[in-house]
């Protein structure tokens, strides 16, 4: 295989993975998003700590890696339940200032929390010896880790996708995106279905935390640092819009990807100037609704 | 933002539409005796209260106070000055950025680049050279970006100062990257005042900058044009509705905050000697979001108030362990937010509201 064409499978084969990686973590804030307007600064926080429940169940505990993923994707799916019903239920119909602040504290609350258990050096999660090393495609050989990622990214999407076209929830989901006062006087609980939502979204960021410690390792500035790349997930492919995220997540995934292959010193520039240039364009995003 | 707005002039909402309609169905003069009355309640609301030295007094003190503490000193002037300038954009016309410090680095970034480059060490007009170009990346971006609102204009300010970080990693030759621009030093101020090991100089240096700049907001925020800001923030429809060019108002009052955040910065660039790329940080702009917060939005003295608290309690708590000074600003953020949502100043006017009204009763 020539150079140039090995250098571009690469590039769109970690590229998909990361896309991956953002389109797990940012779905459930776009929705979240989508339907109450809630601009939540703290979903990095939950993938953050999901990543140090899988740390710990696993070097600790000795539960093995993907039960562990399971496990704290559930624990954190709880937890934040409680964090929207005592906090953020009293700002929903704030402006987005007392919103962005709430959050930002929340999330600042989980890396001092974090940096105190766990210390501020990078963790790493122990594999199972099957996601280890490389697998072979026929005409040329992967990362393992990285083929699972991409396979559980798939899985999701598909999963995802049945339950918001094919479901009644997922229906209900899409009307109260649509128009929240008018799904409400129809007889749908918009509140329990947010609460509903914003549990699955947090859990699945907490899974992507997860998966992401292979990749990047894992401190307690994650919550920040990849805070901003969920949020231009979920600006770029417009709030609530589960098609959006992934486009997006796949736009920006694979460019930030081959950025850093082609241009190592230019760093993640290249994804926020494409992000200005769509959000210019389209300031609801690709498949946002304009106002 | 409503309710500040009532404690700070009770009695504005009348005469302000008075004066703007002509068109009142009362005979001239009446309409008159309205404008007379409402150019009485401006020139009244801009005139200087006693207490209104009580901040300067206090700036005053310190310096005699504290002749050891003079550094931290200036850094506390510096940050006032930088909520000064959030506040006339988030305060007043109610613009939320999550990209001020972008600014504050350009500010920081003209001075340093200067001093290191150019060898333009002259302090008072490196200030100049930091405000207009801070100035003019506030107008060019102001111009795009301020057209938008909600989530997307969160997202883009906070685009655009990530990019200007990595703009400065990319061209690290020149920027110096995140190890700074190197062996900076500047002039004599005037080419007389040097700077003395316990940054004396530097502090009353900073305050007059803070005092000259804070008169100079004061006059705007107190101006018809400060008014539009405030209209802009309350309705928005409405100002389009009597015709207000909205956008234009706000790109000026975005520009003029640009300005002042460079100045800002080249202030910290030219009182600690260097300048590296984390002045362009989600965490700049965060921080200085969190002490204005603090202190109150959108009346002035909110910056001082917030400012000072936020930069005290960081120097103690931070050197008992930096998690628990994040963890203490998460909670005070939260607590703010859900019980004080008027900031320090707030609550003080609500106290003393209550406190008023009691000994009225009585």
């Amino acid at each position: 295989m020539p150079q140039y064409a090995n250098i571009a499978v690469s590039i769109l084969f970690d590229g998909l993975a990361y896309a991956m990686f953002l389109f797990i973590v940012s779905v459930g804030l776009s929705v979240t998003m989508g339907l109450m307007g809630f601009v939540n600064l703290a979903h990095g926080a939950f993938a953050m700590a999901g990543g140090y429940f899988v740390v710990s169940l696993t070097t600790q505990l000795g539960v093995p890696f993907v039960p562990a993923l399971l496990i704290s994707s559930v624990m954190i799916a709880l937890i934040s339940v409680v964090f929207e019903r005592l906090l953020y239920t009293r700002l929903y119909k704030a402006g987005e200032l007392d919103q962005v602040l709430l959050t930002i504290g929340l999330a600042f609350m989980a890396i001092a929390t974090f940096t105190y258990f766990y210390g501020p050096i990078p963790k790493s999660v122990p594999l199972p010896s099957w996601l280890e090393g490389q697998v072979n495609l026929g005409f040329r050989a992967f990362p393992t880790y990285r083929a699972f990622l991409i396979g559980v990214g798939v899985f999701l999407i598909a999963v995802l996708w049945y339950t918001f076209e094919r479901t009644n929830i997922g229906a209900k989901i899409r009307a109260a995106v649509d128009n929240r006062r008018m799904a409400q006087s129809v007889g749908i609980n918009v509140d329990l279905l947010f609460t509903a939502t914003f549990a699955v979204g947090s859990g699945l960021a907490a899974l992507g935390g997860g998966l992401a410690i292979q990749l990047f390792g894992l401190n307690p500035s994650f919550a920040v640092v990849y805070l901003v790349l969920f949020l231009i997930v979920v600006a770029v492919g417009g709030l609530g819009s589960m098609k959006g995220t992934l486009v997006a997540a796949l736009v920006l995934g694979v460019f930030d990807t081959a950025g850093k292959y082609l241009l190592p010193d230019a760093g993640g520039f290249f994804i926020y100037a494409i992000t200005l240039l769509i959000l210019l364009v389209k300031p609801a995003g690709l498949y946002g609704r304009e106002q | 933002m409503a309710e500040s707005n009532k404690a700070m002039s009770p009695n504005m909402t009348p005469n302000v539409t008075s004066s703007a309609s002509p068109a009142a169905p009362a005979g001239s003069t009446t309409v008159q005796a309205a404008r007379a009355r409402a150019m009485e309640f401006m020139a009244n609301r801009h005139r200087f209260r006693a207490w209104e030295l009580l901040p300067w007094l206090v700036a005053f003190a310190a310096f005699f106070i504290f002749p050891d503490r003079m550094t931290f000193g200036s850094q506390v002037l510096i940050m006032v000055l930088f909520a000064l300038s959030l506040d006339l954009i988030l305060g007043y016309a109610g613009i939320v950025t999550l990209g001020h410090a972008a600014f504050f680095g350009l500010g920081a970034y003209t001075v340093a680049l200067g001093a290191a480059r150019l060898d333009w060490n002259e302090p008072i007009s490196g200030l100049f050279a930091a405000a207009i170009v801070a100035g003019l990346g506030g107008l060019i971006s102001g111009w795009f970006l301020l057209r938008y609102r909600g989530l997307t204009l969160l997202m883009l300010t906070l685009a655009t100062g990530i990019m200007l970080m990595e703009l400065g990693n990319y061209r690290s030759d020149i920027s110096g990257g995140y190890d700074g621009v190197p062996g900076i030093s500047f002039k004599p101020l005037f080419g007389v005042f040097d700077y003395d090991l316990y940054g004396r100089t530097n502090y009353l240096y900073v305050l007059v900058v803070l005092f000259v700049i804070f008169l100079l907001v004061r006059r705007i925020v107190y101006s018809p044009f400060g008014q539009t800001l405030t209209g802009i923030r309350e309705n928005v429809r409405r100002m389009h509705a009597i015709g207000s060019p909205v956008h234009t108002r706000l790109v000026t009052a975005y520009t003029i905050a640009a300005a002042i955040a460079g100045v800002a910065g080249a202030l910290f660039a030219q009182t600690n000697s260097y300048a590296t790329l984390t002045v362009f940080d989600f965490d700049t702009s965060a921080k200085v979001m969190v002490m204005l917060v603090l202190g109150g939005t959108g009346r002035l003295y909110g910056a001082f108030v917030g400012a000072v608290i936020y930069m005290v309690l960081e120097d103690h708590l931070s050197k008992m362990s930096p998690a628990f000074w994040q963890f203490g600003i998460g909670l005070l953020l939260v607590v703010t937010v859900l019980f004080l949502r008027r900031g320090i100043l707030g609550l003080f006017e609500d106290v003393a509201a209550k406190l008023f009204t009691r000994k009225a009763k009585s």
